[in-house]
């Protein structure tokens, strides 16, 4: 069996804030920031983290890539002990973290690139390549010859990416990758990082993110996080369906249809609700197993019903969100 | 070893073009400290001084360049470096931590030579000072080692900067004058030998002390008055024996601050 590309076992990480008074004799409180965390990345998977701020998603991170030590607990990744095997580790790894303001606004975006490529050992004769290749993907060769600090966040962000990719590690881990990005960037990110993991099966990516549709898109399997605990580890699909108790349907019909108490009657129909809109009356019902619906387009079409659109819905990320922590991922702001 | 000089060169090359894009700094940089170097002259020739004494003023101003450089740009610049995010990717990266200090040092140093040459030139114009370069080998030897031991003291800083944060701008200020003092910038440090001992050894803890005090008696000669606190030898074996400790010193605690920040969590700028 291969090595686990990241092997996670216990993790615990602790930080304790500040202490207070005169030279900061009283101690500070003690804030968990992961709690117990195991999980296994094969090698070849996208992988995401997904959980509210705070969660521990950037502290899990960190510890991955050699730049903080757990509390307690063990962290492998290519078979690596992060503590102890750091400089053996650091060549076959990179990060990118979303709204980073890293780089000197002094050098252009070429110089940055070039810099810090240069202290992964990467020759001068493959750079350039490297770097126009790149650069062409975030679609930013006209601000090659700009200096950073003249970049919006956006282009900032595009350059960082390509920092992440130029090294071509065998393992990368990027924290909200399209943070702060207009819609067509963050598409064509997205589209990018589908392609380089298709090109290059036999790497590795971790993603942490916010945003359900990305992790959605792009993850083949996925653990939610939340207050430095995974609670679920499993793919979209297998997590959205350890959720959906009953096929959920939902039909459209012409203004004025009615026959949702008879619908409602219907042996194993589970649910039916109605709403009006002047243009159409959406019904949404939850069935005990799939093959109800027929009985329920009968029944409609029965009592006068002319059904505009019929389709089955899946639940999403934010369901299975919302059923396991209890609250949306936008419906709590921390620190 | 090719990596390590792959990294000190490209982390050396942003402070080196920062020079160029940033030629502002000619005038803040060279003709302030003529002002300084000017209000010692003036005064030294009033009273009588030997001319020697004005060329001693402006190689002072010239070698305090690299204390400034040191104190500033070698310190606080990790400092900087961890809060811009870039030290995160420095330590992520396989370069040795080293290499990315003393490509900051190398930096720091072509861009401050630059400064004391124009300190130097423009020194030496308006005062008419003459400098003697018969021993001119052993002049270059003593600029060596004490930069070397100058730039090894720098990447200590610099790794107490990372451990100490914001508190590290304060030890700064407050070493930066009684530096002045004590390295003897505008004066002959002999004077020092009718002060109590601890003022000598402290004085000598720095290597611009001796650095100066030995290039002062080689290119700026007095004719039958010894104007050094020591012979220049001792003052060369002191200052090797000064770069070889405050560069290990500054490899050992490098490594043990960038355990113990990794422990803290102190390479981000969270919780500082």
């Amino acid at each position: 069996m291969n090595t686990p590309a990241i092997r996670v076992e216990n993790l615990v990480r602790t930080y304790r804030k500040p202490g207070k008074g005169w030279l900061r004799r009283t101690p500070g409180a003690v804030f968990t920031a992961l709690d117990g965390v195991s999980l296994e990345v094969q090698p070849g998977e996208l992988f995401g983290l997904l959980g509210p701020n705070g969660a521990g998603k950037t502290t899990l991170i960190k510890i991955l890539t050699t730049l903080l030590a757990p509390t307690s607990g063990e962290a492998f990744v290519d078979g690596l002990d992060v503590v102890k095997e750091a400089h053996t580790l650091r060549p076959r790894i990179n990060m990118v973290s979303g709204g980073e303001s890293s780089g000197y606004g002094i050098l252009t975006v070429r110089e940055n690139l070039w810099l810090f490529t240069r202290i992964y050992g990467i020759a001068n004769a493959q750079l350039d390549a490297r770097i126009n290749e790149m650069l062409d993907v975030v679609n930013m060769q006209d601000k090659a010859a700009s200096r950073v600090s003249h970049l919006s966040t956006g282009q900032r962000q595009k350059m960082n990416f390509c920092r992440g990719f130029i090294t071509d590690p065998k393992i990368l881990f990027l924290d909200e990758p399209t943070l702060g990005l207009d819609v067509n960037a963050a598409r064509s990110i997205r589209a990018f990082l589908k392609d380089w993991m298709r090109l290059h099966p036999e790497r590795t990516l971790l993603l942490t993110t916010h945003y359900m549709a990305e992790a959605d898109e792009l993850c083949d399997r996925l653990a939610i996080i939340d207050n430095g605990k995974v609670l679920a580890c499993d793919t979209p699909a297998n997590l959205k369906k350890k959720v959906q108790q009953y096929p959920l349907f939902e039909l459209s019909l012409a203004p004025g249809s009615d026959g949702v108490a008879a619908v409602s009657a219907i042996p194993g129909v589970h649910q039916a609700t109605k709403t009006e809109t002047p243009d159409a009356v959406q019904l949404k019902v939850s069935l005990m197993e799939d093959a109800v619906i027929g009985d329920v387009v009968q029944s409609v079409v029965a009592s006068g019903g002319r059904i505009l659109t019929l389709r089955k819905t899946e639940p999403t990320l934010e369901d299975v969100f919302i059923e396991l922590v209890g609250h949306g991922l936008s419906d709590r702001v921390t620190a | 070893m090719t990596l390590f000089i792959q990294a000190m060169l490209a982390r050396s090359y942003a402070r080196v073009i920062w020079m160029f894009r940033n030629r502002t700094w000619i005038i803040q940089e060279t003709l302030l400290p003529i002002l300084t170097v000017a209000a010692y002259a003036y005064c030294y020739r009033y009273f009588g001084a030997p001319e020697q004494f004005v060329g001693y003023v402006v190689l002072g101003a010239a070698l305090s360049a690299f204390w400034f450089n040191v104190l500033w740009s070698m310190g606080a610049h990790l400092y900087w470096e961890r809060d811009s995010g870039n030290l995160e990717l420095y330590i992520l990266s396989p370069a040795p931590m080293m290499s990315i200090l003393a490509g900051m040092a190398l930096g720091g140093f072509t861009t401050t030579a630059t400064r004391a040459i124009a300190i130097l030139i423009c020194g030496s114009l308006l005062f008419d000072v003459t400098f003697n370069f018969s021993q001119w080998y052993l002049a270059l030897l003593t600029l060596i080692l004490t930069l070397t031991a100058l730039y090894g003291l720098g990447m200590m800083f610099a790794s107490l900067f990372l451990l100490w944060g914001r508190e590290a701008w304060h030890i700064v200020n407050l070493l930066q004058e009684p530096v002045f003092l004590l390295t003897g910038q505008n004066f002959p440090v002999r004077i020092f030998l009718s002060l109590p001992l601890v003022i000598v050894g402290s004085a000598l803890l720095i290597p611009l002390t001796a650095g100066m005090d030995a290039l002062r008696q080689l290119v700026l000669p007095l004719k039958d008055t010894r104007i050094g606190l020591f012979p220049v030898a001792w003052e060369l074996a002191l200052l090797a024996v000064l770069g070889v400790v405050f560069i290990s010193l500054a490899r050992l605690s490098l490594t043990r601050l960038e355990r113990k920040a990794k422990i803290e969590g102190r390479l981000g700028i969270r919780w500082q």
